[in-house]
């Protein structure tokens, strides 16, 4: 895999939108091509290179392509938008969109992320060291198709709203969760190890979220069924098990009313 | 104002039954003329296609309801935003586009006239705003009369002056254009809760039925002698069986002969025929009925009708059809907006996914498309997808593609998921006709702009017109390579004409004409009862005072131009 290093050399006054970051952009391309791509600042149409000095080689196509984000990126947006193969590390932090509408391929942020990253992400792997922002994994403004595939693992914690309108995919958050997790969600599995506040997977009609920590207040659309032993990323515990939300309309399945699935541990 | 004359295209003109003939079309002064000097600008349409501009009779384009669709659809706005280029401004938006992208995007298609089908009165002035506000086309508007509080309360008696009067009145304080009728009794039945799905289902306390509501409003409209007839979206849309609703309408105008001086000939409109030609009972045995609803029409001169193609889109769906909404929000379960229109009318949006792969989508695909193409007359049926209803307008070329080659059609047909059941369900496959660009000219220039009463002005070529017109790079005489040809050169007009103005050069946008707004002053004899009610109403019933509630002068209507009906000596 050929690998380009792009580093920031002129930060931006205002915030960057740079969709092009992205292996499906690089590949084919050479450096001088590369720095040549669009960005916007504020309303401002330039170039990345007037922002980043770009070096090493891209591969023909962008599953071979590895892009390497060094320097402060905190106002760069849309970093890995649409990507569908090859990989990208960020090893900073970095803006809004991080990984939006991505369908393959590896992003890692080893600092930050902000809101609506991985935006009805379809495939991939997204994986975030520091903490993330609101919006995780959820659809876009307006839209009821969120996250549908793909992985994402957060080692801090994410914020309000993770996961709204999820339909599949799978995503672990090691740390703790704001309010509004996996709202209107229609499938996929959410785990959360630490603890979430409130409002956790209101009007969920179908999919999983397990949470390892507290729930401060339940939904009052959930219902307990019963004990169940699981094993959740190699650790097997006892969880309360809740279907719902009772609230919303289920379809049926093979004759049986499908539900959404809270499992809290005991 | 300059001169033009647009040089050796092949000009397909039904108004003067020119089928193609290689041939000059000369403008001076925003009209077509018999010939320019020798000091006019020369376009060069050699190898080209050459058509009066299109004339849209239906779509929902301004007002009230599509704006809340862009508002609670940001998803819409999602990748289809266009920068700033040349003259154009920015603009947003897939099924329902902002309104400057709106104006642009029926120019390059080579459309000059549009017409928004659906006008709630009280909100007139909102959607004069949007029309100001889209460049380019000129404009006109249907105020909704089906479920109106007046009009029913006068043809429950049958009294057709009174109703007359008032429609005259609300005309000139609407700037509208035509009686537009949706879902008679239905929508108004739907502030109970419940609605009216044939057309001698009792409305709530109005006690009248739609039947009667719609033969009133077409015996008040030739009372008056519009320039369009009653347009109407009959009761029971969208559901298996609903064609046996649609003939029920259809018979309401039989004997009735239209009286108008604008040349049209039919007494009712029948608009996006698609969803009002459905068979079966449920939507397991859903099928078409477009035969048996094309054949009452073929033998019925007094009628015209559009299509109401369904594309195969992501689309937004809106109409004053207030229950019909709220039934589809229970069928796809997506978000749904509503609102009520005191006195008036109501609306619903819900957005809408027409899937290929959905059995139901590919035959609701299949009867617009069969309704064109067993059309006898192509100058009473035209072509529309009631934007955005069953699709984006945008998709016009391809819809014309489709029509036009059966070889395209058929790829499709046979690709879909469920081939084989959806060739089962319509006639389609065995439909081997290809609408030609005689055909093509008759049902989206010629034929509407008779059903609306614009012969004298728009769809067509002849002398003394407007020079509203459109060169295609399509070259009637080369073999069709690829079908696909059809959907490009529709797609960007190589020229096009508004009034005389040179507005669209290679599918650029390089003027923004001189955009009109067609409205129809009718005058009446004085009729105290009617002043009074409306009177009345306002101080009782409505929200807003009269004086809130027309649209007047340059802020609404900055360059209106008036059909004038005179009524008083009838």
């Amino acid at each position: 895999m050929a690998t380009v290093t792009i580093t920031m050399k002129n930060p931006p006054a205002l915030y960057l939108e740079a969709e092009y970051i992205c292996p499906d952009e690089f590949a084919g391309k050479t450096v001088a091509q590369i720095a040549e791509l669009h960005v916007y600042e504020g309303n401002t149409k330039s170039t990345l290179g007037k922002y980043f000095e770009v070096s090493g080689d891209a591969g023909a196509t962008a599953e071979d392509t590895k892009i390497v984000v060094r320097g402060d990126v905190k106002k760069v947006k849309y970093i890995g938008m649409k990507m569908s193969a090859g990989e990208i590390v960020v090893e900073g932090s970095t803006d809004l969109y991080a990984g939006a509408w991505m369908t393959g391929g590896r992003m890692l942020v080893k600092g930050d992320i902000q809101a609506f990253a991985a935006t009805a992400m379809k495939g991939g792997e997204l994986i975030i060291e520091g903490n993330a922002g609101n919006y995780l994994g959820a659809a876009y403004r307006g839209d009821w198709r969120g996250m549908s595939g793909g992985r994402i693992l957060v080692k801090g914690n994410a914020g309000s709203d993770v996961g709204m309108y999820m339909t599949g995919g799978e995503m672990v958050i090691n740390g703790n969760v704001d309010v509004h997790l996996a709202t209107h969600a229609e499938g996929g599995k959410i785990i959360v190890k630490g603890n979430a506040p409130s409002k956790v997977a209101g009007q969920m009609v179908e999919g999983e979220v397990i949470i390892f920590g507290t729930i401060d207040v339940m939904m009052p659309g959930f219902k307990y069924v019963d004990d169940v032993d699981l094993e959740i990323e190699g650790i097997t515990a006892k969880f309360a098990h809740y279907v719902g939300d009772t609230g919303e309309r289920h379809k049926k399945r093979k004759g049986q009313m499908v539900y959404g699935h809270l499992y809290q541990k005991i | 104002m300059a001169e033009y004359i647009i040089k050796n295209g092949f000009v397909f003109d039904p108004v003067q039954g020119i089928k193609g003939d290689k041939s000059d079309v000369a403008i001076k002064d925003g009209k077509i003329v018999k010939d320019v000097s020798k000091s006019a600008k020369v376009i060069d349409a050699q190898g080209k296609t050459v058509m009066a501009g299109a004339v849209e009779i239906h779509a929902h384009i301004a007002g009230p309801k599509v704006n809340l669709g862009r508002i609670y659809r940001p998803e819409d706005k999602l990748f289809t935003c266009t920068a700033t280029k040349g003259i154009e401004r920015t603009g947003s938006g897939n099924s329902i586009p902002s309104t400057f992208k709106t104006g642009y995007e029926y120019a390059k298609m080579g459309y000059t006239t549009a017409m928004e089908a659906a006008m709630p009165p009280l909100f007139s002035r909102h959607v004069h705003e949007e029309i100001r506000d889209t460049p380019i086309i000129d404009e006109g508007a249907f105020p909704v009369f089906g479920n109106n509080w007046f009009v029913m309360e006068y043809l429950k008696n049958h009294e057709i002056e009174n109703t007359a009067a008032y429609i005259a009145w609300l005309l000139r304080a609407t700037k509208g254009y035509a009686v537009k009728v949706v879902n008679p009794g239905g929508t108004e039945a739907w502030g109970w809760g419940l609605n009216c799905l044939s057309i001698h289902d009792p409305v709530p306390y109005f006690d009248i039925t739609p039947a009667e509501i719609v033969k009133g409003l077409i015996e008040a409209n030739e009372y008056l002698g519009l320039p369009h007839s009653m347009h109407i979206h009959p009761n029971n849309l969208g559901n298996p069986g609903s064609y046996q609703t649609t003939l029920d309408t259809l018979q309401l105008a039989e004997g009735i002969q239209p009286k108008n001086k604008f040349g049209r000939e039919q007494v009712m409109h029948i608009t996006h025929m698609q969803f009002h030609s459905y068979g079966g009972e449920n939507w397991g045995n859903f099928e078409s009925k477009a035969t048996e609803i094309m054949d009452y029409v073929n033998s019925h001169k007094n009628l015209t009708m559009d299509t109401g193609n369904v594309t195969l889109d992501e689309t937004t769906t809106m109409t004053a059809d207030g229950p019909f909404e709220h039934h589809l929000t229970g069928l796809n379960h997506l978000k749904w907006a509503n609102c009520d229109v005191e006195l008036e009318t109501a609306a619903g949006i819900v957005p809408y996914i027409y899937s290929p792969d959905i059995k139901v989508c590919a035959i609701q695909w299949s009867i617009g498309l069969e309704l064109a193409l067993l059309a006898k007359d192509p100058m009473r049926c035209f072509i529309t997808t009631d934007h955005p209803n069953a699709g984006p307008f945008t998709r016009y070329p391809r819809v014309f593609k489709w029509l036009m080659s059966k070889k395209a059609r058929d790829e499709r047909l046979t690709t879909f998921k469920n081939a084989d059941k959806v060739i089962g369900a319509s006639t389609l496959a065995n439909l081997d006709r290809e609408i030609t660009l005689y055909e093509l000219a008759q049902m989206t220039r010629a034929g509407p702009a008779k059903s609306l009463g614009l012969t004298s002005i728009c769809g067509g070529l002849k002398p003394g017109m407007d020079a509203d017109i459109a060169v295609y790079d399509f070259n009637p005489e080369k073999p069709l390579a690829d079908p696909e040809m059809i959907e490009t050169a529709f797609s960007k007009a190589a020229y096009v004409f508004k009034s005389g103005v040179q507005v669209v050069t290679h599918g650029d946008i390089v003027n923004i004409g001189n955009k009109r707004t067609l409205w129809v002053d009718a005058k009446v004899p004085d009729n105290p009862q009617v002043m009074r009610d409306i009177k009345e109403k306002f101080l009782k019933y409505y929200s807003i005072t009269q004086a809130n509630y027309e649209s007047l002068g340059h802020h609404f209507v900055p360059n209106p131009y008036a059909l004038e009906v005179d009524a008083t000596q009838v």
